[in-house]
């Protein structure tokens, strides 16, 4: 028999899809960042990928090896998490703490809670807050052509202003993934012509930034899209935000999330301590996700027009 | 094993207040930041719990059940109180870092914990002992949390600076450090612990529906609780007994009416 019969309980029809292949676009993706990155900032941007891959991918390994656990390894999820944190590093951390914080990651934040899928925020950036926290000044020194300077997000906080165009191309200091807007424009359209993720949740994310800014903020284009491709906004709206295990999965639900992360990125960068505040503004909305979902729950076919 | 080293060994491991029994965890959380501030604090919780103990477990028969609560608190704020003024006297530098945290040990669970729990259905002798223990797990338990938070956080073992400052993860210092140490810790006590009646491991001792366990139940409660299970158990006995009593009955004037027809 060339054919065996599917006797499984449902779902009968299946997609080609896996989460490896989900993963692998993922990353994908991120190559065009990933490598304007190391362009820009040289060879201790590509040291600090590998070493937080590493770590993320070794520690997973270790803790599935010691709690008889099946590897997953495989499913690339590990690359992913390991690759969105090397990518929310400055350029030029020591490399030992770019690990700590993948190690961080995948043990606290994703395999104590049970591992993929289980999550209860997004790895990377937890482990990137850890960091934050721990190691503040390392964190915050962005370099670029050897010079230590402002981001421009800095610069706006201070009343300074900043060049737009240079800010879109990447030409700023800033952390490895985040600087150049085109390039992870180029991932994120890949992502969305793969449908890896839909648009709802990075527009809506983006033009609330943009209304809130423009609202509370200066009535000035500039400043507006600065804000806009200044920071992690970009990176944080395409690729960390949509995050399948960490944001709503009904399309009501994703909206809300949408404008909940961009009012809350507009408060921290307008009224907050620091110049930054999307890795915040994600997991603070990642808690609430459960509760987003508790109340968006679609009706179900042919109870529409019932109250329960 | 003697009933008074049993209390300590109850206290610092089967059921020691922090890994086991989860009390306390404000000040658990809040002061372990350097192995000095645990030990300090926990100590003066072991004084104020080992004389409110004492003395709530002498009273025990006098403090009337309904106003038990205030009683306690009142017995245990005087006791802080008394400790605070020690220790803004003797130690200074530990009261001025631990702040707050001394006139809070009034409200600390463990104290009251104790007292509902042990001191009001023991004497004041062992009450005294189980406060002891009891004192000196909590000691343990803050001094193991604080002493990884500090190295790590801090970079230090009992102020010796051992890291240098750029390799300290400072958030191990602030309040995320508290929760992952306690958690981690928590995680390890439950992997290898010692059975006891709050972790459900060991066997009930008694027959009685709750187990016998008077961790359960309040004051006078526990008392009658006792009563009314042993009532209904020894009606329940009688029942069965009267109820085999009518069954032979019947059993034997079936018998009688066969031999009577087998007589005609």
């Amino acid at each position: 028999m060339s054919k065996l019969l599917n006797v499984s309980s449902s779902p009968h029809v299946r997609s080609q899809e896996t989460t490896q292949s989900i993963m692998t676009d993922v990353v994908i993706a991120m190559l065009p960042a990933t490598a304007f990155g190391v362009f820009q900032f040289g060879f201790h941007a590509l040291m600090v990928l590998a070493a937080t891959i590493l770590a993320c991918v070794l520690s997973e390994y270790a803790y599935e090896k010691i709690m008889d656990k099946p590897i997953t390894i495989y499913d690339m999820s590990a690359v992913v998490t390991g690759m969105i944190l090397a990518l929310n590093m400055p350029a030029d951390i020591p490399v030992w703490m770019p690990a700590l914080g993948g190690v961080f990651a995948i043990i606290v934040v994703k395999q104590l809670y049970g591992g993929l899928g289980q999550n209860f925020m997004n790895p990377a950036l937890a482990a990137r807050c850890f960091l934050l926290i721990s190691f503040a000044g390392k964190m915050s020194t962005f370099k670029l052509d050897g010079w230590s300077g402002a981001t421009p997000l800095a610069v706006l906080k201070t009343g300074g202003q900043v060049d737009v165009a240079a800010m879109f191309v990447g030409k700023i200091p800033g952390t490895i993934g985040e600087v150049s807007v085109i390039a992870l424009l180029i991932g994120a359209a890949y992502l969305v012509f793969k449908k890896v993720i839909s648009l709802r949740i990075p527009v809506t994310y983006i033009l609330t930034v943009a209304v809130f800014v423009f609202i509370f903020g200066k009535q000035d284009l500039n400043f507006v899209l600065a804000h806009i491709c200044g920071g992690g906004l970009i990176f944080g709206a395409f690729f960390m935000a949509t995050d399948y295990v960490t944001s709503p999965i009904t399309p009501k639900g994703q909206i809300v999330f949408g404008i909940l992360l961009g009012v809350l990125t507009g408060l921290f960068r307008l009224f907050g301590g620091s110049a930054e505040g999307v890795s915040y503004a994600i997991i603070i909305s990642n808690m609430l996700v459960p509760l987003i979902e508790k109340y968006t729950l679609p009706v179900a076919f042919g109870k529409e027009g019932k109250k329960a | 094993m003697n009933k008074y080293i049993e209390r300590l060994y109850n206290g610092i491991i089967k059921e020691n207040p922090t890994f086991v029994l989860m009390l306390g965890m404000c000040p658990t959380l809040a002061v372990t930041t350097t192995a000095i501030n645990g030990i300090g604090m926990g100590l003066s919780t072991t004084a104020v719990l080992v004389f409110s103990n004492l003395i709530i477990s002498a009273l025990r028969k006098i403090i009337p059940d309904r106003v038990r609560i205030p009683a306690y608190i009142v017995i245990v704020a005087s006791l802080v109180t008394i400790v605070q003024l020690l220790l803004q006297a003797y130690v200074p530098s530990l009261y001025e870092s631990l702040g707050i945290y001394i006139p809070l040990i009034v409200v600390n669970c463990i104290i009251l914990g104790r007292a509902e729990a042990y001191a009001a259905k023991n004497g004041p002798v062992e009450s005294a002992f189980d406060g002891i223990g009891m004192g000196l797990g909590f000691t343990v338990g803050l001094t193991c949390i604080a002493v990884v938070r500090e190295l790590i956080g801090g970079g230090a073992i009992f102020g010796m600076e051992v890291i240098p400052e750029d390799f300290r993860v400072t958030i191990f210092g602030l309040a995320p450090g508290a929760f992952f140490v306690l958690a981690i810790l928590t995680a390890l006590q439950n992997k290898f612990k010692a059975p006891s009646a709050t972790n459900g491991s060991a066997a009930p001792q008694s027959k009685l529906a709750c187990g016998g366990n008077c961790m359960n139940c309040t004051g006078s409660a526990c008392m009658s609780n006792h009563t009314t299970l042993e009532t209904l158990r020894l009606q329940a006995q009688e029942e069965a007994l009267a109820a085999k009593k009518a069954a032979l009955a019947k059993k034997e004037a079936e018998l009688k009416a066969k031999m009577d027809k087998k007589d005609e």
